[in-house]
């Protein structure tokens, strides 16, 4: 028989608690590099709407983590990724779409400041409902956590998603949704485990 | 549709094998026992969303970057350990090197102390080692950096768990699906059989997977010793399938 040369990818190991050491050095007081990746989304004036959104990483027992880390990626408020591989059009050169929290040394809430993504079709040709990646890595989770950030207040279009429509816990949407605290700010807390887990994504 | 002729298309990422990846709950590694999902995950098909990557250019990164020797040692000082040298190549599935793709890392110092505030291990700080560096891979993939050789640390799990030497890897690809945090071990250490964290991954070959190989084609006389060290993200279907015409 021949074989199959496909590669295996590398297994994951937990980013550990130092992840801050490798990824946000400079907040840990390690000054280098001249300032931390992925601390400001924004490189000038964006278009579109501007928001906040702040949230915290419990766990099982409602404990805050305090040392987690948290990426967000999206497309601009058009709905174009700033990314080398976005064929549709260019995206908003003033936006990165790509944030990066070590969360509050005290409290662990992370907070990002971005714009309201625009919507992105899905590859069907469907319009997904606007939202955000977000990537969460910590001490004790062992393999990174995909999960999704959408908007409360976009209930036309999270009604048709097709991700969001996809699920049969259909109680549990709610934990994918971010909702407004005050004028242009969300909150997305996210529950590693519980009754109010969060829904993780395997893409 | 006709097959005849037709040039294949990039689909989406190959999934990722959960039975080859490590589970959430692992209870020898205790934080995982609360931190880890219970649900099942949500599978589908990836999109745009994470097919689409941030873009790091090369001109961000400064010159020390890549040498944890210097880039935290006073002038004329430099890091206190057995210099070695990493290096390898970042693939993806399907044996394609991974270009420009930032690849963080992170490690404690010779003595097994990280440089962290919340750090208790009685071994002493090396003023001048600070413990991360950052590159972003050659054209072929290819990655390098100068470091020493970290030691093992005790750490509170179990009542004597030590970690093996290690080293911490960030990876990013192309795609948001491909990012990756891993850990890279050294061929021989006795702990690496020993280690509740090293376990969550379910096989020897996954272990394997994991630990460097002593280069001494790489290793510079005289200077540094240097490990090989690839790691492979998830790659990308091939397919003449993608836009499927009416009728097929």
């Amino acid at each position: 028989m021949q074989r199959l040369d496909y590669l295996r990818e590398s297994p994951s190991q937990t980013a550990g608690p130092y992840v801050h050491i490798g990824c946000t050095p400079n907040f840990t007081g390690i000054e280098i590099f001249g300032g931390d990746l992925g601390t400001s989304m924004k490189t000038g004036p964006v278009q579109g709407e501007e928001i906040t959104i702040r949230g915290t990483v419990f766990d099982g027992t409602g404990t805050p983590l305090r040392d987690a880390m948290i990426e967000i990626w999206q497309p601009d408020a058009a709905g174009l990724f700033p990314s080398a591989n976005e064929t549709r059009g260019t995206a908003d050169p003033n936006f990165t779409g790509w944030g990066r929290s070590p969360g509050d040394m005290v409290t662990g809430e992370f907070t990002f400041e971005t714009v309201k993504p625009g919507a992105v079709p899905y590859p069907d040709g469907r319009m997904q409902a606007p939202h955000i990646t977000a990537w969460i890595v910590a001490r004790g989770i062992n393999i990174g956590l995909h999960t999704r950030i959408y908007f409360a207040d976009e209930e036309a279009a999270n009604a048709t998603d097709p991700i969001l429509t996809r699920l049969e816990h259909q109680n549990r949407v709610p934990t994918l949704l971010a909702r407004k605290e005050a004028d242009g700010v969300y909150r997305f807390d996210i529950h590693l485990q519980g009754p109010n887990e969060t829904v993780f994504f395997d893409i | 549709m006709s097959l005849v002729n037709t040039p294949p298309r990039t689909g989406g990422f190959i999934p990722r094998d959960r039975s080859w990846q490590p589970d959430a709950l692992t209870p020898q590694y205790k934080t995982s026992v609360r931190r880890s999902p219970q649900s099942a995950l949500l599978s589908f098909p990836s999109t745009l969303s994470e097919e689409t990557s941030p873009v790091f250019g090369h001109a961000m990164l400064g010159e020390l970057d890549n040498d944890l020797i210097l880039n935290y040692a006073k002038p004329g000082e430099s890091a206190i350990g057995p210099r070695i040298i990493v290096h390898g190549r970042v693939l993806d599935e399907n044996g394609r090197g991974v270009p420009g793709a930032l690849v963080e890392f992170w490690q404690a110092n010779a003595g097994g102390r990280y440089r962290h505030k919340k750090e208790s291990y009685q071994a002493a700080l090396d003023p001048n080692f600070g413990g991360c560096g950052r590159t972003i891979t050659g054209e072929d993939g290819s990655y390098e950096f100068r470091t020493i050789y970290p030691g093992p640390y005790p750490w509170p799990n179990g009542m004597n768990d030590w970690r093996p030497a290690h080293i911490h890897f960030s990876l990013f690809g192309h795609g948001f699906a491909q990012r990756l945090i891993t850990q890279m071990y050294f061929e021989g250490d006795p702990h690496i059989p020993l280690c509740p964290i090293l376990s969550t991954v379910k096989s020897q070959e996954a272990i394997d997977a994991l630990t460097a190989l002593l280069d001494m084609n790489r290793t510079v006389p005289m200077d540094s010793r240097a490990f090989k060290f690839d790691m492979v993200l998830r790659g990308r279907r091939q397919t003449y399938f993608e836009n499927r015409t009416e009728g097929l």
